[in-house]
């Protein structure tokens, strides 16, 4: 990549290191936030079945 | 066609019907339609965020645009990865499936009007969504479907008609269930296209290093020669005319920089790689993946998998365009990429067609179709959830079954998006920069809000209102009376003063979001802090568990 100047070579090597940046993070926290919130959709469902029901 | 392409093409038709199908299946509510479940795999999630992210128009467009102005587009890459997924997926990723779950939201209209307990927060981004995104769709159906006529070499309408109908098939049925399991199939082609063409661009060109160093040369040979002719001696809209008028706008070469500050350093930073790489974080059809995932950790995951998609995407398709002048000035007469393809549009397609084996040019045509069909998908998905659920069902006080109103929505959005295609196949350079107002319009009118939102409890629903009313005002006026390519090409301009533009100078460069975002930022600093401060019942409500 030499024939890049300095401002093309930057955003080359940023652009690389950005993809790493994303690979290595993705790898490092790949099983550590295991805070599991799932979404509560029971009252949702209710709802649409009175609504279905009056409809 | 042969019976091997004929055969290949009904297996990816049934294949999308099938997802389509499975999507149906698993949809038994309307959070199932809307939002997936919330239960989503990462690695469908990213694939599908990449594949929605990239459409045919940044493959073929932008690519085209590479070959042009060359590697400085790479700005733009760096910026898609780490705005639009890096700072994305782990800034904004949890904090906003987070309060989804907390407030019950499935659009990112509804997330934003339950956070600041505003109906018309909601009401408005959802007619911003219905009224804008089926330019911005139209824009890439006319884009898939083009590609269908040059390959098929059958009729605009028909093709049109068709590809409308598939597509409306798995959404409507599928929900966003059905839409994030065909865009992940989608992606994973596209994906495979990309790694081969640039493998086979490198061996064509000699290498790597060698391909990008004859750039210098190939520019000496074919655009520095330009610098005796005059601009007022070349036909406008021509290869070498573009080419003069790059270095007018202070290009040096396609391995260079433009000049600092000059007009093309402007279009580079402020248009292309800021006005689109921000612009990405306020995108409803993104922002909405974040509320499909059960948990931080599948946002994690989907942080590696989106980044080597969209430097596969982007990363390649600008090096592609660049590189294609060098194979044209080696096999074909010493032309450069623009006067071997005659128009930036066309460089890529062209490309594929003349430098690469049939069965390639074959593969292509699929990335290209599920890049506009990932893309309209998503864009039919949210359009048709704005006008059921964020206008429709809050504008009347009768409670309506969700799935149906916004399916019904979906239908409507589709027919006035193929209307627009259908209409405005012949001037697709207006509709094609609806990508960009739509972008900054998102940007400049969504940003301060969705930020300030997640992280600023002081934030009061005035100054989110009155943020978002700036960020319109503004954007419309730059768009409509200051910026040198919408502003000459929309005319209210020139009807109402005669000029293409009221400012002159190197200000009529600078994007729409730059002037537009931080007046619209200062308005929801200022305005929330002279407001009285939000109920503390809501405060607990959006950010406690």
């Amino acid at each position: 990549m030499g024939s890049f100047d300095l401002g093309v070579g930057l955003a080359f090597w940023l652009m690389c290191a950005s993809a790493l940046l994303c690979v290595a993070y993705g790898l490092i926290y790949w099983n550590k936030d295991k805070e599991e919130k799932a979404l509560d959709t029971s009252s949702w469902e209710s709802d649409e079945a009175k609504i279905n029901e009056e409809l | 066609m042969s019976i091997f392409e004929n055969i290949i093409i009904i297996l990816y038709l049934a294949t999308l019907g099938y997802l389509g199908f499975i999507g149906y299946k698993q949809t038994k509510n309307s959070a199932d339609y809307m939002i997936a479940g919330g239960n989503t795999h990462p690695f469908v999630m990213a694939l599908s965020y990449g594949a929605t992210f990239i459409s045919t128009a940044a493959i073929v467009g932008f690519g085209g645009v590479a070959a042009w102005l060359g590697n400085s587009l790479l700005w733009l890459t760096f910026c898609n990865i780490f705005v639009g997924v890096f700072i994305a997926f782990v800034f904004l990723g949890n904090p906003t499936r987070k309060m989804g779950i907390r407030l019950n939201a499935h659009t990112f209209p509804e997330l934003l009007g339950k956070r600041f307990n505003s109906k018309f927060i909601q009401i408005f981004g959802g007619i911003l969504i219905a009224c804008f995104m089926p330019l911005y769709a139209s824009a890439v159906l006319i884009g898939g479907t083009q590609f269908l006529v040059a390959y098929f070499h059958t009729d605009y309408h028909m093709a049109l008609l068709v590809f409308s109908i598939i597509i409306t098939g798995y959404v409507l049925a599928g929900g966003l269930k059905g839409v994030m399991l065909t865009d992940a199939l989608q992606g994973t082609i596209m994906f495979i296209a990309m790694i081969v063409l640039l493998i086979m661009v490198f061996s064509a060109v000699g290498g790597i290093d060698a391909g990008f160093s004859k750039l210098d040369m190939v520019w000496d040979k074919t655009v520095a020669t330009l610098s005796t002719v005059s601009m007022k001696e070349l036909k406008p809209g021509s290869a070498d005319f573009m080419m003069k008028l790059s270095t007018a706008w202070g290009f040096q070469g396609w391995n260079k920089m433009p000049q600092f500050f000059s007009e093309g350093w402007l279009f580079v930073i402020t248009t292309i790689t800021m006005g689109v790489g921000i612009g990405v974080l306020a995108q409803p059809q993104l922002v909405v993946r974040f509320m499909t995932v059960k948990s931080k950790n599948e946002l994690n995951r989907a942080v590696l998998i989106g980044g080597i998609f969209i430097i596969a995407m982007t990363g390649i398709v600008f090096m592609v365009g660049s590189l294609s002048n060098v194979w044209y000035f080696e096999f074909n007469n010493g032309k450069n990429a623009l006067q071997s393809a005659g128009g930036v549009g066309q460089v890529i397609p062209h490309f594929i067609n003349l430098a690469m084996p049939k069965w390639f040019a074959f593969i292509f045509l699929f990335a290209l179709i599920s890049a506009a069909m990932s893309t309209l998908s998503s864009q039919f998905h949210t359009m048709g959830t704005a006008i059921g659920r964020d206008i429709f069902e809050q504008i009347g006080s009768k409670k309506y079954n969700s799935i149906l109103v916004t399916r019904i929505g979906v239908v409507l959005m589709i027919i006035v998006s193929v209307t627009l295609a259908y209409f405005f196949d012949k001037q697709p350079a207006i509709i094609a920069r609806s990508t960009s107002i739509f972008f900054a319009l998102c940007a400049s009118i969504f940003l301060p809000t969705y930020f300030g939102g997640l992280f600023w409890k002081r934030m009061t629903r005035k100054g989110a209102i009155a943020s978002m009313i700036v960020g319109t005002v503004v954007t419309t006026f730059w768009l409509l009376f200051v910026h040198f390519q919408e502003a000459k090409q929309l005319g209210m301009c020139k009807l109402l003063f005669g000029t293409n533009s009221l400012l002159t100078g190197k200000i009529i460069f600078v994007d729409a979001m730059l002037i537009a975002l931080p007046l619209s930022i200062a308005t929801a600093i200022i305005v929330s802090l002279m407001s009285k401060p939000e109920e503390e019942s809501l405060i607990q409500k959006c950010f406690e568990d």
